[in-house]
Order: structure tokens, then sequence, then C-alpha cells
């Protein structure tokens, strides 16, 4: 139990404050970076709540992916961004205002007396002999079935979408194109030509 | 001292609100307003996932799922439609976004 707390404590220490790092930083490469090691602190805090699964899957796809996406269009980009910084000074008194009422209102939130639906209990405990991702599969593959090929769907339209967005075709690039290939035949691929004796073409 | 549900209630609240400061704070830099709105979700999954390891209920976490699906379609498409707007403007600079006249 003792160090449940000292784990938790570590863990959300470097959370809030790798997380105000990445809001904070000048540079946004020292953002994506601190926004990785918010995500790894982020996936040590669902170790520790015993969702190992979602912890775990925390690291394939924020660290693996998007992170390093976030990377990849921050080194892409030639943008100035000291220029961008312009301005935080003079919203510093409004974004720290609103940041505040947003806070108390949450912490206020925090103090209601928590109940427990009575629908609730249908969903399978993780507390049984299950392991959280095996349970986690039990019921993501029954009951919530059309969730999961909804989230399959967001994200194909997602990779469609982006794709879409990003291609060019650059003029002048020569590609293979597999139907002229294809009906290439001795008449138009071959061309005879009468030669005169030393002349040349 | 025991970790219960408030501790990290609280965690995540923090978390949302650094994310809403980030946002407001860094008006100008699309790329951070976007990591900004990854800490939101984040807290948000905290959330879930404190709700439903106290609980006893798997919904959470099936949910935090869902959220963490739809938060990585969102980066992507949003960093795409950047590039797009990178290459057309050669800026990025959110103010000048007004095309639609909205």
């Amino acid at each position: 139990m003792q160090a449940d707390a000292i784990f938790f404590w570590l863990f959300s220490g470097a959370l809030i404050v790798s997380a105000l790092i990445v809001i904070l930083a000048r540079n946004p490469v020292h953002s994506v970076l601190f926004l990785i090691l918010a995500f790894v602190n982020a996936a040590g805090l669902f170790l520790l709540m015993g969702a190992e699964f979602l912890g775990m899957i925390l690291i394939v796809v924020y660290v693996g992916a998007v992170a390093v996406l976030f990377l990849f269009v921050v080194m892409m980009l030639d943008v100035d961004f000291a220029e961008m910084k312009q301005g935080f000074v003079r919203y510093l008194p409004i974004g720290g205002l609103i940041a505040l009422v947003v806070a108390a209102e949450l912490v206020y939130a925090i103090g209601y007396e928590w109940m427990r639906s009575p629908a609730a209990a249908a969903a399978a405990s993780p507390s049984g002999t299950l392991s959280n991702t095996a349970a986690l599969g039990r019921v993501l593959y029954t009951q919530y079935f059309y969730f999961f090929q909804a989230a399959g769907m967001i994200l194909l339209t997602a990779m469609v979408g982006a794709i879409v967005l990003t291609l060019r075709h650059k003029k002048g690039v020569r590609r293979q194109r597999v139907a002229d290939q294809v009906a290439r035949n001795p008449a138009s691929a071959i061309e005879l030509r009468k030669v005169p004796s030393r002349a040349g073409l | 001292m025991v970790i219960g549900l408030a501790h990290y209630l609280t965690l995540a609240a923090i978390l949302f609100t650094i994310g809403v400061a980030g946002i407001i704070l860094n008006h100008k830099n699309i790329i951070v307003i976007l990591m900004s709105v990854e800490l939101i979700l984040l807290a948000v999954n905290i959330n879930l996932v404190a709700f439903s390891t106290h609980a006893g209920d798997l919904t959470g976490q099936v949910f935090a799922l869902l959220v963490l699906t739809v938060a990585a379609a969102e980066s992507a498409i949003g960093l795409a439609i950047l590039v797009a707007y990178y290459r057309n403007r050669g800026s990025i600079a959110v103010e000048d976004i007004n095309a639609l006249k909205g």
C-alpha cells in the first residue's frame, strides 16, 4: 500500500510538471517530447489503477504513433515558432482566470458523494479471476461489439482523410501505369524505319 | 496514506485545467493547441479509468478505449489539415484562417 502511494505521487507529479512544460515550452519539439513523457507517466498511473491493457495501449498508440506524428509535423514545417509566442503574456491573466474557474468547478464536483448506478453491475467485474485484458476483451467483443466496429470505421475514415488531404501528384514524375504497359502491342511499341546506308538516323 | 478515487479525480482536474490554459495561452500556435487537446483527452481518460476501477465496472475502460481511438483519429486529421494548409499558404498562423468567413 505504501509503494502504491509513492508511485502515485511520483507519476502524478511528473505528469503535471511535464504537462506544464508542454504548454509553456518555447520550442515545440520540447513540447512534443514532454507530451511523450506525460503519456508514459499516465500509462504508469493506469497500471497503478489496474487497467494494464489501457496503459499498454497508451504507450503503443500515443508514444508510438501520435507523438511521433506530432514530432514529424513539427520538424517538417519550417515555421518561426518564436513569433507565435507573442501575446502569451497578454493572454496570461485571462487564461489563468479561466483555468482557475474550471479548476474550482472540477474540484467542487469531486467533493460530491459518489453513488454507484445499479445498471453498472451488469458489466463484467475486473476483480474476478480474469486478467484485465481478458475481461476487457470479453465485454468489448460481445456487449460493445458495435462500438468496437464503429471505432474501426472512425480509424478507417481518419486514415482515408489524412491520405486524401496530404497526397499530391507532382508534375513531371514518371509513374508506372500498368494499364498502358499491358495495352502495348508490337504495332505501337516497335517502329520500323528504312535506314539508308552510311547515313544513320 | 491510501490513494483513493479523489486523488485520481483531482489529478485529472489539474491536467484538464492545464490543457484548457494551454489552449488559451498558445492561441497562435495550432500545434500546441492540438497537444493541449490531447492533454484534455488524457485527463478524461484518467477520470474514466479511475471511476471504472473504483466501481468495478469495465464500461469506463471500454469508453476510454473509444476516446483513445477518436483522439488518435482527431490528431491525425488535424495534422493532415495543418500540412495541407502549410503547403497552400506557407504559414500556419491560426488568426489568418478565415477563408470561410465564418
